[in-house]
């Protein structure tokens, strides 16, 4: 967990193979507000190009990534 | 007056063309093949799109057509060609096999398990998935028509429609992405 951003709703999606990381991740920004914050935990190694590349198509922001071994945390503001 | 009144009938022709032509953040994709790897990337793609914010209809010819036979129904009233097709091709997602390395089933076993290990979804969780994020599924009615296939065999899924090229072309006119699987 990040100390400056505070993510308002953590989504695991470790194990998932592709394309469920972007799915789940497309639903679950839905469910927070616009400017609030999804962790969404992965170790699809794809998610490193995937996330981005879903978040620039559908005007969210990846505020930061972290990666701990075979983990990778994305934070996304919902922006749109 | 008489002038403008004629020049407004003109630009609203022609805002009705345009409209027309206009490209949807759409993806169209013609599933011909029958084979379980090219239906799953297929599957992989609608699905992702959705997920990107797309819109997606998949029209499903030829050999995809009987990927969407649902294996629990069968219908009387067939000739003995419809029969024929009816046995020799695949029944639904179960009996789909692999384009390459099949070996008599083998292979596709072996495909399926991995898998399952690797946390890779199976076709059948892909269709489900794609049903709950509203990818639209049409069935070539021609294909289902030359193979003697009947409405009735087809897998019961929410938005299922019949049609033909004319369909799919409209659908393709209007999108950013076609393919062809």
């Amino acid at each position: 967990m990040s100390d400056d951003i505070k993510a308002d709703k953590v989504l695991d999606l470790k194990g998932l193979a592709c394309p469920m990381p972007v799915v789940k991740i497309s639903k679950g920004i839905k469910e927070v507000e616009v400017g609030e914050v999804v962790e969404a935990v992965t170790t699809d190694p794809g998610s490193l190009t995937d996330f981005p590349a879903w978040a620039q198509t559908s005007g969210n922001e990846i505020v930061k990534t972290e990666q701990d071994g075979d983990v990778i945390r994305f934070f996304v503001k919902r922006s749109s | 007056m008489e002038n403008v009144e004629q020049q407004v009938a003109e630009l609203q022709n022609q805002l009705a063309a345009l409209q027309g032509q206009r490209v949807e953040n759409k993806l169209s994709m013609v599933v011909f093949s029958g084979d379980l790897d090219k239906v799953l990337a297929s599957m992989v793609i609608a699905t992702g799109a959705v997920a990107m914010g797309m819109e997606v209809v998949m029209f499903f010819t030829f050999w995809g057509t009987p990927v969407l036979r649902d294996a629990n129904k069968s219908v009387g009233g067939k000739d003995m060609m419809g029969k024929m097709f009816g046995a020799m091709l695949p029944k639904g997602t179960g009996q789909v096999k692999l384009s390459k390395m099949n070996m008599g089933g083998m292979g596709t076993m072996m495909m399926k398990n991995l898998m399952q290990k690797k946390n890779v979804a199976s076709l059948e969780e892909m269709l489900a998935l794609a049903e709950e994020l509203g990818v639209r599924i049409i069935i070539c009615e021609m294909s289902m028509d030359l193979m003697g296939f009947k409405r009735e065999e087809m897998i019961k899924y929410e938005h299922l429609d019949f049609g033909g090229v004319a369909k799919f072309i409209a659908e393709a006119g209007t999108s950013k992405i076609q393919l062809f699987i």
